[in-house]
């Protein structure tokens, strides 16, 4: 159980950036701060006006750890509504390491992962899906991911949910007026109407989710494997990419060495290469694997990097990759091409019509560019625009919605079978029920408010 | 000083059915009240019944209180709203013979043995410890009792006010209960302001219905109670005419004159009865309003303008009514009034209808800030129930929100403290799929029966009922039709589709347009029922699918009604809660996680955290015995 002592923890990813952050909340904050920061104008940290900055040192037994600027925020216009004071300073891991277990030291506690946002929540300064927008933020590796994420935070989400839960309410609300206020003067709904006001909540309930797709692929990835036929260039493709975009989160530590997942940022999409153990100790194991196994990680990936070598023409196996390949999203990767080969990119074609070349002459060092332009086109293809759009990226609210999908889908059955109106409330109601869950409100008084707020009833 | 075991204060509808259901479990009850000629007074509108309202009536009568039995003594006019809604929602509604309706209230009154029914004004509370004794009236009267229920309506502090004029009384020609409001702050109970308003009555003599729209009654016999087989009664029609451009005229070029703009009145009033100026002043787009004229009698002259609720000068309200088709000529015979009054805020309540504060003190009706003559009998029959109950050291009666619409009510009451005078609409029971009015009777009056409010014969009336509905049911699951030539040409002059396969007999009849007599044309041997017995199966039979969805809703609703939060948490340690929840808890006390759910303030992540509390407080008693 949390009680309001000081937490702390290191704000910004460790080693991704120049600046490291360290921020404290709590009722010591500024008191712990204090006992290990050097101001260089003397001055006392517990003395200052809030949303301050002040330059000076770390110091350790008056050695100096680092050169910093701590920002002092005090309580209740804060994040947390605690007091919050962030340390900012240039050292790498190490010294921020040691920044933080000197503040540990003086008696704050390290934050579990997600604790700032528990209290910010906790305190009422955010709801329920701008919380989770937060934990996304903590877990997303990528720059597009925590777009999403910000967008969330910001109340994205919360808006398009509401703008659902508004529909389901005023729909409901026009549906229980007639029925409490029959001798009402109320316009019953004409059910073509009725039908086309269901539809668009259903659209846009269909639009959301449509989302949840793309925000568990930005949160979590993209599987990608790379497969074709031995000796085509696998392993060289997968270094050079390996390379170029500095792998952001190694092995997976665990029962077995067997499998690695490469995660590589393509464009803020993370897209884990899985792989078998050593690629990078034993060069050419990638290009033992056989077809066989190639067909394994087709079915597994969502997406797959197809590499051929033209120069050999295609072959059956080749054929026969691309056939697997046929439901998936495909980049395939033509190696060793040149004009007298243009031919053989029309018998892909006949396979895989959809697909994207890349071509390449010699995959470490041209067309890695292009690759990746091929990758990042893909994923972003469709209707769905990463920087404008707004995502469903919980698995919480995905349930909620697609359960809300379901009760609104009966609904319209309820509707094309000619029921009286109050079996359409029955599910409607679940629908409400299922987009509070977001939200976090309760359907209580809200339709009976919005009864009262769109028509004049009563005698 | 004379003894009793139940003092009931007030006989107005909550006072009533509080009164009977005490004096009908065995209690000697006192029934005292302002004036006796006022018992079952309606000071408003003349009806009885309607959307939820109605659905209340039939549960009263099912627990075995009095309302639905008295209104089918009474009735001028009813019928059955709603019917093309669903069966959920069909409304029965009355309208009264007011003066009927409160002679038969009072003959059953005085026929019943355990109880005295007195005028007299009540004074004072008393009570010691922080629990009552009795009470004592204007005339130094003082009688003593174990249970009190207080039932005085708009009479606590009220004020009659119509336009500038303002004064002491609890409704029109009666006293407030001033002394009264006193004595309950006094006992550490908290009073908050709310208001109400009627509107003008006029002399059907002075009427033109030529134009007006009429409503005659059902020409179906319809009656409230499942038990008594009344008599048809005559009946009087209701007229619908309209306000206008110059009624809005008239209005707005006075609008300085109404309360709404002078603010004579205090507290908040009922948005669902608002009065002609506000509803044209809210809605300015809309030109014109419905005006209901309805008889307050069979034998009265005095017309209900249902619609027209006013409390602006008198002079003003001849000018509003004049101007509407019909009225030109019309006399007001008494004007409309406002009336404001004190309530007891209801966090102060329980769901046993017993006050937090002063115990054995149970309040029902106008009183806890509710509405309507079907909220206040409602609230009486379990006040006084509960009453007895408590006396008898028994277990409480407590409807869940999956009985009965009165279930609603009292959780509603206890949990959401209203800000206005509540009044029940369908919409606020959420599975009112089960809670119909059709199946009061099957749903509640195993409760009255074990109560001693009904009898062995009406309760056999029920059981049988309910056997004949279960045996009707196996019988339509088990028997099978199959689609022969002559089945088919039944079902086609039916104007049913085809038969393809063989197909229960309960699989044909939850064809939308069969109904249960139907199937005598498909099969020789089917059980003759009456038609309330058709009914239920057919309801059963064509909207099994829903009616299943809302039990699992139910089991999922009871599941949370299940986790019991212990008495003695301390809230305001609990800092995993939101400020706003821990105070909003504290104050209620809920005793189940589900009721805690229902309490707007907190939020469905308090309620995780209460979850996260009880499993360790579980853990922590458990270590406890352990030691
Ligand atoms: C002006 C007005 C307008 C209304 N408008 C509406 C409306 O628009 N819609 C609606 O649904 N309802 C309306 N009502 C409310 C409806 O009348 C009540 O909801 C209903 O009657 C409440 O029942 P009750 O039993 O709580 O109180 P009441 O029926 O008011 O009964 C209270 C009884 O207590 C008695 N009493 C009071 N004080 C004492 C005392 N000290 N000692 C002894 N006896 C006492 C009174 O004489 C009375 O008999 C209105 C009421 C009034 C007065």
């Amino acid at each position: 159980m949390y009680s309001n002592d000081t937490i702390a923890a290191i704000a910004t990813a460790v080693g991704e950036s120049g600046i490291g952050i360290i921020r404290i909340s709590g009722p010591e904050a500024i008191a712990i701060t204090n006992q290990v920061f050097e101001p260089k104008q003397d001055k006392d940290l517990n003395e200052v006006e809030s949303y301050t900055a002040h330059y000076g040192h770390i110091v350790e037994e008056e050695q100096v750890v680092d050169e910093v600027i701590t920002l002092v925020m005090k309580e209740p216009k804060t994040y947390t509504k605690e007091d919050v004071v962030e340390i900012n300073c240039h050292g790498g891991t190490v010294v921020l390491r040691k920044i933080l277990d000197l503040i540990l030291n003086q008696g704050a506690r390290l934050a579990e992962p997600g604790e700032f946002t528990k209290r910010a929540f906790l305190n009422g300064r955010i709801d329920l899906a701008q919380a989770e927008a937060v934990a996304d933020l903590i877990q997303s590796k990528t720059e597009a991911s925590m777009e999403v994420a910000l967008d969330q935070l910001e109340g994205g989400l919360s808006d398009q949910v509401n703008d659902i839960r508004q529909d389901l309410i005023a729909l409901l609300a026009h549906l229980e007026a007639t029925i409490d206020f029959p001798e009402d003067e109320i316009e019953d709904f004409q059910s073509e109407e009725l039908g086309a006001r269901i539809d668009t909540v259903q659209q846009k309930i269909d639009d959301l989710l449509a989302t949840s797709e793309r925000g568990k692929i930005l949160k979590e990835g993209v599987e990608a494997a790379i497969v074709g036929r031995p000796n085509v260039g696998k392993s060289s493709l997968l270094n050079a990419l390996v390379r170029e975009k500095r792998a952001i989160v190694t092995d997976i530590p665990g029962t077995t060495r067997d499998v690695i997942e490469e995660v590589i940022n393509i464009d803020g999409i993370p897209v884990k290469i899985i792989d078998t153990a050593g690629i990078r100790n034993a060069e050419n194991q990638i290009e033992k694997i056989g077809v066989e196994k190639s067909e394994e990680y087709l079915t597994k990936a969502e997406l797959i990097l197809l590499v051929v070598d033209i120069s050999d023409g295609i072959t059956d196996e080749d054929k026969r990759l691309m056939r697997d390949a046929q439901n998936k999203e495909v980049v395939v990767i033509a190696n060793k091409l040149d004009l007298e080969h243009q031919l053989e990119l029309e018998k892909i074609k006949e396979i895989l019509p959809e697909a994207a070349i890349v071509k390449t002459a010699a995959i470490a060092n041209q067309g890695i560019n292009e690759l990746e332009d091929a990758i990042a086109n893909l994923v972003y293809s469709g209707k769905i625009n990463a920087q404008e759009e707004t995502m469903v990226s919980s698995l919480r609210h995905k349930k909620a919605l697609e359960r809300a999908k379901e009760n609104v889908s009966d609904v319209k059955s309820t509707w094309e079978q000619g029921l009286p109106n109050d079996f359409l409330t029955i599910d409607l109601r679940a629908a409400l029920e299922a987009v509070n869950e977001i939200t976090g409100d309760a359907v209580g008084e809200d339709i009976i408010d919005q009864i009262f707020a769109d028509f004049c009833l009563g005698k | 000083m004379k003894e009793y075991d139940v003092v009931v204060i007030g006989a107005g509808h909550a006072g009533c059915e509080a009164a009977l259901a005490s004096a009908r479990m065995g209690c000697s009850t006192l029934l005292l009240t302002l004036n006796v000629d006022h018992v079952a007074l309606m000071p408003c509108n003349p009806s009885i019944g309607g959307p939820a309202k109605g659905h209340i009536v039939r549960e009263i009568d099912a627990l075995g209180g009095q309302m639905g039995r008295n209104i089918d003594k009474s009735y001028v006019n009813i019928m059955m709203l709603n019917t093309s809604k669903g069966p959920a929602v069909h409304a029965l509604r009355a309208q009264a013979d007011k003066p009927t309706y409160q002679s038969e209230m009072i003959r059953t009154l005085e026929a019943e043995e355990n109880l005295d029914l007195k005028q007299d004004v009540v004074t004072e509370l008393l009570v010691e410890n922080q629990e009552v004794t009795g009470v004592k009236t204007i005339t130094g009267m003082s009688y003593q009792a174990p249970k009190v229920v207080l039932t005085t309506g708009t009479s606590l502090n009220g004020k009659v006010i119509i336009g500038d004029v303002k004064y002491t009384g609890g409704r029109q020609g009666e006293f407030a209960a001033t002394h009264l409001a006193d004595s309950l702050k006094d006992a550490g109970i908290e009073l908050d302001k709310f208001q109400t308003a009627t509107p003008p009555r006029i002399d059907q003599q002075t009427v033109d219905f030529s134009g007006m729209r009429i409503h005659p009654g059902s020409e179906e016999k319809l009656q409230f109670s499942f038990f008594q087989d009344r008599a048809e009664r005559e009946q009087k029609p209701c007229w619908v005419t309209h306000t206008n451009e110059r009624t809005k005229e008239v209005i707005e070029s006075n609008i300085e004159d109404s309360p709404l703009s002078t603010g004579i009145v205090e507290g908040e009033g009922p948005r669902y009865c608002p009065s002609i100026d506000r509803k044209i002043m809210r809605f300015p787009e809309k030109t014109s309003h419905q005006v209901f004229v309805e008889p307050e009698g069979m034998d009265t002259n005095e017309l209900y303008l249902n619609g027209l609720t006013t409390s602006m000068p008198e002079e003003l309200q001849v000018k509003i009514i004049q101007s509407v088709p019909g009225l030109e000529e019309a006399e007001i015979m008494r004007p409309g009034y406002a009336v404001q009054y004190d309530a007891i805020p209801t966090y102060q309540l329980n769901s046993t209808m017993e006050n937090k504060r002063v115990k054995g003190l149970y309040t029902a009706g106008q009183i806890n800030a509710t509405s309507g003559y079907e909220e206040a009998a409602a609230q009486g029959l379990m006040a006084g129930i509960n009453a007895v109950l408590s006396l008898r050291d028994q277990d409480p009666l407590i409807l869940k929100r999956s009985d009965a619409y009165i279930g609603v009510l009292i959780d509603d009451l206890v949990n959401e403290n209203p800000k206005e005078p509540y009044r029940m609409l369908t919409s606020r029971a959420e599975y009112r799929l089960l809670l119909r009015q059709d199946n009061a009777d099957l749903r509640l009056s195993e409760i009255g029966y074990d109560l001693g409010l009904l009898s062995d014969e009406e309760y056999q009336q029920v059981r049988k009922k309910d056997t004949a509905i279960t045996d009707t049911m196996q019988y339509l699951d088990n028997n099978r039709i199959t689609p022969t030539k002559e089945v088919r040409a039944t079902l086609k002059d039916l104007n049913s589709g085809g038969l393809k396969k063989p197909v229960s007999l309960a699989t044909i009849l939850a064809r939308p347009e069969l109904d249960y007599q139907d199937l005598n044309l498909l099969v020789d041997d089917l059980p003759e029922v009456k038609p309330e017995i058709a009914e239920q199966i057919e309801i059963e039979t064509k909207y099994r699918g829903y009616i299943e969805k809302q039990m699992r809703q139910v089991e999922k609703f009871k599941k949370m009604e299940k986790k019991k939060l212990p008495e003695d948490i301390d809230y305001s340690e609990l800092e995993t809660l939101r400020t706003e929840a821990r105070e909003k808890l504290d104050k209620i006390r809920p005793v189940s996680l589900g009721q805690a759910s229902r309490i707007p303030g907190v939020s469905p992540a308090d309620i995780s955290a209460l979850m996260i509390y009880l499993e360790t407080y579980k853990q922590d008693a458990d270590d406890e015995e352990e030691e």
